[in-house]
């Protein structure tokens, strides 16, 4: 008997010509079942639920289905429609119950809310494209189809230690004409960048949010020269499974779930895996004066934190907090995590304002919160990296205290704050940055290196060229009198504020983005490197670029060529990392010889060998490679972050070795990064460092 | 504009040629059609698309379908429009299909 001939499959209610029958409460959302679709859909304090049926982009629904009483079991409504057009199909619901904000309710009838659970949301199909605002159900739900042809593709499994992340945002990657892709700022642009990407050697990809958002909210013009300012970046989901249909060229087509498949299935062809910004702290419906999009209407109480009058706790800073640790909201993040993994292949997931997700249901930071803890076991989710963003806009900071279990790694905004300060020149900085380049084993010696991914700049605060460029923000451009955006970045201009045509400044701003750079990536840990850094990107000292969506947060692809010095030297220090595991090791180092090499595993120095200046701005290190799995190069890394030269006493490398340079950031193009031995040998005892470099021996 | 389809089989081959626009509306069609032709399980499906000016998800869909129904068809596209040769790129279907200016020979 096929599944068309079961009796279970067959509809036993009519309404308007549409037969329909009892559905089934799991799973949640619409499934495509024999001849039909199952919806359901969880309230637990709705009077009733009526399901609206559209068909694609039409302002009125073509029937409305109000669930039978005995269509609900518990608070789960669900119904199984026959004979619906899949391609043709847009469906919403109606939730009658009580409109008593001070208990936490706002039912509203007349409101058409989407299906937290909906896997495709049309609405801002083309990125830009000027919505229906009349339209009464503005981000409509609908069906997605599971076949995508994967062949054998799977997550790749990368080990942690070994990854190199790159975070870009997909719009801004490829939508600068220089870009010279045939779908500027979509997935498909992206696509055709791949090869780039494998030259610059990542192999982790960060992409800025990618759930359905709205970039018209919030929307607004500059008060003094009228350009249109956007929700740019997408912290603000509309719908946690559905992807950013304005991120694919295909999206007017409502392939963007193919298209996004399709660029996951190339990356991971290029060795190259996926990270998802995951935004689950708050959604775009914002506070009590913010739209219905779908769980202020479905049920408020269940969806947010609301404070004992019923109004919106705003620990996320962007006017409501998602009630992740509420058992029905738990679930609902699981199962989209689940959904992603699994449907999307996709390798890891770095959760912003994540400290928001320890919080109970009143707002207080839990020991154990189960929703982490649930995360950290999930057994689909298992391989899955994930990385906490370990604060909140309400105060929490959690960087090396984050609720672990063993499986969370975290944003280390204490890496960025040192590494900033001692290459700016900060006195008394060595002892902080010696403990930051060895995986800060004092806030995470507990959980190993690999939970400290390390950065100097990401998408929130300066790039890297802007951080070497400007003392102060400059925010004019975002049209609130340069209010907004962290005043504390560690920058320094080099001596000119902004831009200048003097070669001088200019050079020493090289320099110093080689030298964060060589930090950056000898250290311990996991490295992040921020979009456009590798050919010095600007923003023009804007450190809070999230409503520009303009030539000030687009990678320029004409800096390719401008800035080759500075994307060879990435792409060779990139390369550099991924030869010498002595710089990848997923244990702390042990500050003793325990290979009987005559060495121990890190050794720091200072001007003399094995004499480091814990007071001063220079500071060296020596990792023996005898220690590293398998084993290396022995590797010197003197690192001076004083305004002169000076000489560093060499500790003697293994018998019958002899160090060479690898990287000597003072020098320019070809002498400032070797590759492989090519290096020259230092015949000296004695090695001088330029005033504010770096140098790296092999030996 | 409404779809035309035009269908027949040849031995191993069955062929549809296609002209006007393949939409959601249009597409059921196409899929009775697809599903008659490959009933008998020919080795190839040539579709004519040269007067088709539009093809939506529905339309690539069937053409996923009827691959994954048939693992060992071979699906000849002969001169598709360019926007629809880059929506298969950009949706990672190119792979599963061979696009072609002319029926191929020996087919």
């Amino acid at each position: 008997m096929s599944m068309e001939e079961r009796i279970d499959f067959y509809p036993t209610h009519e309404t308007g010509g549409v037969r329909f029958r009892r559905g089934r409460p799991l799973p949640f959302g619409a499934t495509i079942v024999p001849n039909g679709v199952n919806f359901s859909i969880f309230s637990s304090a709705a009077d009733s639920c009526t399901l609206v049926l559209f068909r694609k982009r039409e302002p009125k629904p073509f029937i409305e289905i109000k669930f039978p009483p005995e269509f609900r079991i518990g608070d789960v409504y669900s119904m199984i429609v026959f004979d619906l057009d899949y391609e043709d199909l847009e469906y919403g619901y109606r939730f009658s119950g009580p409109w008593q904000p001070e208990w936490g309710h706002r039912f509203d009838e007349s409101k058409i809310v989407g299906d937290p659970y909906a896997k495709v949301l049309g609405g801002r199909d083309v990125w830009r494209a000027q919505p229906d605002w009349l339209d009464p159900y503005q981000h409509r739900a609908r069906l997605s189809f599971d076949d995508f042809d994967w062949e054998d593709d799977k997550p790749l499994e990368i080990p942690t230690k070994d990854l190199v992340i790159y975070e870009a945002h997909v719009r801004g990657f490829t939508a600068h004409t220089s870009s010279k892709v045939s779908a500027p700022g979509t997935f498909g642009g992206l696509r055709e960048k791949i090869p780039y990407l494998r030259s610059l050697g990542i192999n982790c990809l960060e992409l800025l949010p990618i759930y359905e958002f709205d970039e018209w909210e919030n929307n607004r013009q500059h008060p003094e020269t009228g350009e249109l300012l956007l929700n740019y970046w997408g912290y603000s989901t509309v719908g946690f499974f559905a992807p950013k249909a304005g991120y694919a060229a295909t999206g007017k087509l409502g392939m963007q779930v193919d298209e996004l498949k399709n660029l996951i299935k190339e990356l991971h062809r290029a060795g190259i895996e996926i990270m998802l910004d995951v935004v689950f702290n708050h959604t775009a419906e914002g506070d009590q004066r913010g739209p219905y999009i779908s769980y202020r209407g479905i049920d408020n109480r269940t969806y947010y934190i609301l404070t004992p009058e019923g109004y919106y706790y705003n620990f996320s800073g962007c006017g409501n907090t998602l009630n992740c640790n509420h058992p029905v909201v738990r679930n609902m993040v699981l199962d989209c995590l689940r959904y992603w993994a699994s449907e999307y292949h996709i390798d890891g997931f770095r959760f912003d304002l994540a400290s928001i997700l320890g919080r109970d249901q009143n707002g207080a930071p839990l020991s154990n919160p189960p929703l982490l803890e649930s995360l950290a076991y999930d057994p689909v989710l298992s391989k899955c990296k994930l990385i906490a963003e370990a604060w909140d806009a309400g105060g929490l900071y959690q960087v090396g205290s984050f609720p672990a279990y063993g499986r969370w790694a975290e944003w280390n905004g204490k890496y960025r704050d040192a590494a900033r300060r001692f290459i700016k020149s900060e006195p008394g900085m060595t002892g902080e940055i010696a403990t930051r380049i060895q995986g800060s084993p004092d806030l995470y010696w507990y959980r190993g290196p690999t939970a400290s991914l390390n950065f100097i700049t990401c998408h929130d605060g300066f790039t890297l060229r802007d951080l070497v460029s400007y003392d102060y923000k400059h925010n004019e451009a975002n049209g609130e009198y340069n209010r907004d955006g962290n005043d504390d970045n560690h920058s320094w201009n080099c001596g000119w504020e902004g831009e200048t045509n003097d070669p001088g400044v200019n050079a020493l701003r090289i320099r110093q983005m080689k030298n964060a750079a060589t930090l950056l990536f000898t250290s311990r840990g996991v490295p992040m490197l921020l979009m456009g850094d590798e050919i010095g990107r600007t923003q023009k000292g804007n450190n809070n670029s999230y409503c520009h969506d303009n030539e000030l947060s687009w990678m320029d692809w004409g800096a390719v060529e401008k800035e080759s010095e500075l994307l060879r030297f990435f792409s060779r220090l990139i390369a550099f990392r991924h030869a010498h595991p002595a710089l990848r090791g997923d244990r702390f180092f042990a500050h003793r010889d325990y290979v009987g090499s005559g060495k121990p595993d890190i050794s720091f120095h200072g001007t003399r060998a094995w004499q480091p200046d814990w007071g001063g701005r220079c500071l060296a290190f020596m990792l023996c490679g005898q220690h590293a799995s398998p084993k290396d190069s022995d590797m010197y890394v003197a690192m001076n972050a004083y305004w002169d030269g000076l000489p560093f006493e060499i500790p003697w490398p293994s018998e019958g070795k002899r160090w060479r340079v690898a990287i000597n950031t003072s020098m320019q193009q070809p002498q400032d990064i070797f590759e492989g031995e090519s290096g020259p040998i230092i015949e000296s005892s004695e090695l001088i460092v330029g005033g504010r470099s770096i140098m790296v021996l092999i030996a | 504009m409404a779809l035309d389809i035009q269908s027949a089989v040849d031995g191993n081959t069955a062929r549809i040629a296609l002209a006007g626009e393949l939409d959601g509306t249009s597409a059921p069609a196409l899929r009775q059609t697809v599903d008659k032709v490959l009933s008998g399980k020919p080795a190839q499906l040539v579709l004519q698309v040269e007067k088709l000016t539009f093809m939506a998800s529905a339309g690539l869909r069937i053409l996923i379908f009827s691959k994954q129904k048939q693992p060992d068809l071979k699906i000849y596209l002969v001169k598709p429009a360019a926007s629809i040769v880059d929506t298969l790129h950009k949706t990672g279907f190119f792979d599963g299909v061979y696009v072609t200016d002319a029926e191929p020979a020996g087919v």
